[in-house]
């Protein structure tokens, strides 16, 4: 089940997740939420690896996973080919500072009593063997790499705007010559005149400096957008995983479909090749997944066989992956079962 | 005050549509269309080449001219700090400004109702009133400083790692603070004095160990806010030790109501101090103190009653200035405020 690179590609991945498992104990106590129950994947250098997903999929949990603030209850993440608790002590301070995320508020993510100067040298002051001069210059280079004037350091949080932010929040990872960058909604909560900006910004970036980027999104158009692969997440698990052109026009997870025929689209309804699929149902609770398949039970062409079995991954066109058990290279085959399933 | 950030958007766009957008969006656009890295090179060449004043944000703003505007938007605590300035310099001066010796006994003159020679009165001694008050501020603001000091050096910590460290050492130290908090205040003082031994610094130190756990109470609940934060974890992320985190990122945005409630404790160890010398912990005879004066005024009250007056306006006039002050502190503290 894991999802080996295609042959081209001998270059190690930065990150290398296997069996991810991350639970939560429930509200009450009695119970545990499985908010990442099995993940396997890779990101290569300098790849953008989408993942999409509704909320409660889970896919912010495997970002935070990704950058060590939640630890996995089971499964590993190898980053560069080592875990960040198999680094001596000593060394994961540094260690853990090329695995970088960026968060959808920017506004939270800046210590509102720091100015901007304090905010962009604190990961070097961290790192230690600086000299504040030396800090101070990389502070101003990295503000003016991100497209904002050197004199904005003075500043303080709020008197900059949202797309401000979220570049000071970009600005302060540089220094550090990140490897990987977790981007969870970073442009959710832009306005939408500016997104576009600072998904270039994102881009030249990794032109740049080969960063690798997990981006985390519910909005489907951007992370088409942007990302080399995409991953489709429900419930804690990966339905699809594959090239992001080939997961967005031609999907091969029933799931993803449906996902993708809900977003609007710019024509009149009688011009739309695809019919809408609506789903049934809310999502079910992580607490209490569904056996088997856990897409099954708001999935039109639900079989018995999808309760019974967990849907093995299968590679049915190169790099692209589907845990379905109906799912072919042309479609679901399986009659629809209207009725078949409660 | 909310009109200086929003001037710096109108400076920087041409559009004003959106806080964000390009100075020059067709230009940035064009460029967008024909390469990536000429986005940069556009926005560069459309960013105006100077800056107006309107630029500085308010924290570049002098001292003296951030004092002015804080007087001009809270006379109040103008007022407060003039209280408290001339208390403090009371104490530092006592033995200059004060007409009598405050432990010089005249038993021709005992009791007596305000006169130009005795300004305030004497007391049951032939003490004089006015000096003894003086001296007694030297008592009163060094009480509240040490009681107020104790308490936030050992319950500012204690708070902060119960909050940080959760699981069992919060259990731990919660299940303690509660235990304290469940005593009267002034009875357990008492019992501290009495292990501590009598005397003011006693008294206070006891006084201080007593309010440390509403310090730690407080400063825990702010952490706990606070370890949620985004820029917590962004420093977790970058490798952030604990003890920098809470120095750096949790304390600074924690003291606020901490030190809204060290200004409040001020008033209260004021009023603690002259508790405990009214029932004769603290200060000793004969060194004066304000709450030993009202005890012992409290004796002759049916005689005398205007002794009463000095110590206790003294204590109600410091004690509403230190409230007073603080909540102005909170005010002026607070970056989002404005008010800076």
């Amino acid at each position: 089940m894991t999802l080996a690179p295609s042959s081209a590609d001998l270059q190690q991945p930065v990150v290398r997740v296997q069996g991810l498992r991350i639970l939560f104990p429930s509200l009450d106590g009695s119970d545990t939420v499985k908010a990442v129950d099995g993940v396997d994947f890779e990101i290569r250098p300098a790849e953008t690896f989408g993942i999409i997903g509704e909320s409660g999929s889970g896919k912010s949990t495997i970002g935070r996973a990704l950058v060590g603030l939640l630890d996995a209850t089971e499964g590993v993440v190898e980053l560069d080919g080592r875990t960040l608790n198999s680094v001596p002590r000593r060394e994961r301070r540094t260690a853990r500072q090329a695995y970088q995320i960026v968060f959808q508020d920017p506004h939270a993510a800046l210590n509102p009593r720091m100015t901007l100067m304090e905010s962009l040298t604190e990961p070097l002051r961290i790192r230690g063997g600086v000299s504040e001069d030396e800090m101070r210059r990389k502070a101003q280079d990295s503000m003016e790499r991100v497209g904002l004037r050197a004199e904005m350091l003075g500043r303080y949080p709020h008197e900059l705007s949202g797309g401000q932010k979220q570049r000071a929040n970009i600005a302060r990872l540089l220094p550090l010559n990140p490897r990987l960058i977790v981007c969870d909604e970073v442009v959710a909560a832009l306005d939408v005149s500016i997104r576009g900006e600072v998904l270039n910004l994102f881009a030249d970036l990794q032109r740049d400096f080969g960063i690798a980027y997990a981006f985390i999104a519910h909005d489907i158009a951007v992370v088409a957008q942007v990302s080399d692969r995409i991953a489709v997440t429900y419930l804690g698990r990966f339905m699809e995983v594959g090239p992001a052109e080939a997961v967005t026009e031609r999907p091969l997870h029933p799931y993803t479909t449906a996902l993708l025929s809900a977003e609007p689209r710019p024509l009149p309804a009688h011009l739309r090749e695809a019919r809408r699929i609506d789903l049934k149902g809310e999502i079910p609770s992580p607490v209490d997944p569904p056996s088997g398949c856990r897409f099954r039970t708001r999935c039109p062409w639900a079989q018995a066989r999808c309760a019974a079995e967990v849907p093995e991954w299968r590679e049915l066109r190169p790099d692209h992956y589907v845990a379905c058990h109906f799912a072919t290279p042309h479609g679901i085959e399986a009659p629809p079962a209207a009725g078949e399933h409660d | 005050m909310t009109s200086a950030p929003r001037s710096l958007h109108a400076g920087e766009t041409s559009s004003g549509s959106s806080p964000d957008a390009d100075p020059a969006p067709s230009a940035v656009a064009a460029a967008r269309a024909a390469s990536p890295s000429a986005v940069a090179q556009a926005q560069a060449a459309a960013r105006p080449a100077s800056y107006s004043v309107a630029d500085v944000p308010p924290s570049r703003r002098s001292f003296g001219r951030k004092v002015r505007d804080w007087g001009a938007d809270d006379p109040f605590a103008v007022v407060a700090l003039i209280v408290l300035l001339t208390i403090v310099g009371c104490s530092i001066f006592a033995p200059w400004i004060s007409p009598y010796d405050p432990t010089l006994q005249d038993y021709n003159v005992i009791l007596m109702p305000p006169s130009p020679d005795y300004i305030l009165g004497t007391d049951d001694l032939g003490r004089d009133v006015f000096s003894r008050l003086i001296h007694g501020a030297s008592a009163s603001v060094y009480a509240a400083f040490l009681a107020v000091g104790v308490a936030a050096i050992l319950g500012i910590p204690v708070g902060l790692i119960a909050g940080y460290a959760g699981g069992w050492v919060d259990d731990a130290i919660s299940r303690i603070i509660d235990t304290f908090l469940s005593f009267p205040a002034i009875v357990l003082a008492i019992a501290v004095t009495g292990v501590l031994g009598i005397g003011l610094t006693n008294a206070m130190i006891s006084v201080g160990i007593v309010f440390a756990p509403q310090l730690a109470r407080l400063a825990r609940a702010r952490t706990l806010v606070l370890k949620q934060e985004l820029y917590v974890d962004a420093a977790r992320c970058f490798g952030a030790s604990p003890t920098r985190i809470l120095w750096k990122h949790v304390l600074p945005n924690a003291i606020q109501p901490v030190l809204v409630q060290m200004t409040l404790l001020m008033a209260v160890a004021l009023l603690a101090e002259a508790s405990l010398s009214f029932l004769g912990l603290g200060m000793q005879p004969p060194e004066p103190s304000w709450g030993g004066m009202i005890a012992r005024a409290y004796l002759y009250m049916q005689i005398a009653p205007e002794q009463m007056y000095a110590p206790g306006l003294a204590i109600l006039a410091t004690a509403l200035a230190f409230n007073t002050l603080g909540e102005s502190l909170r005010e002026a503290m607070d970056p989002t405020s404005g008010k800076r």
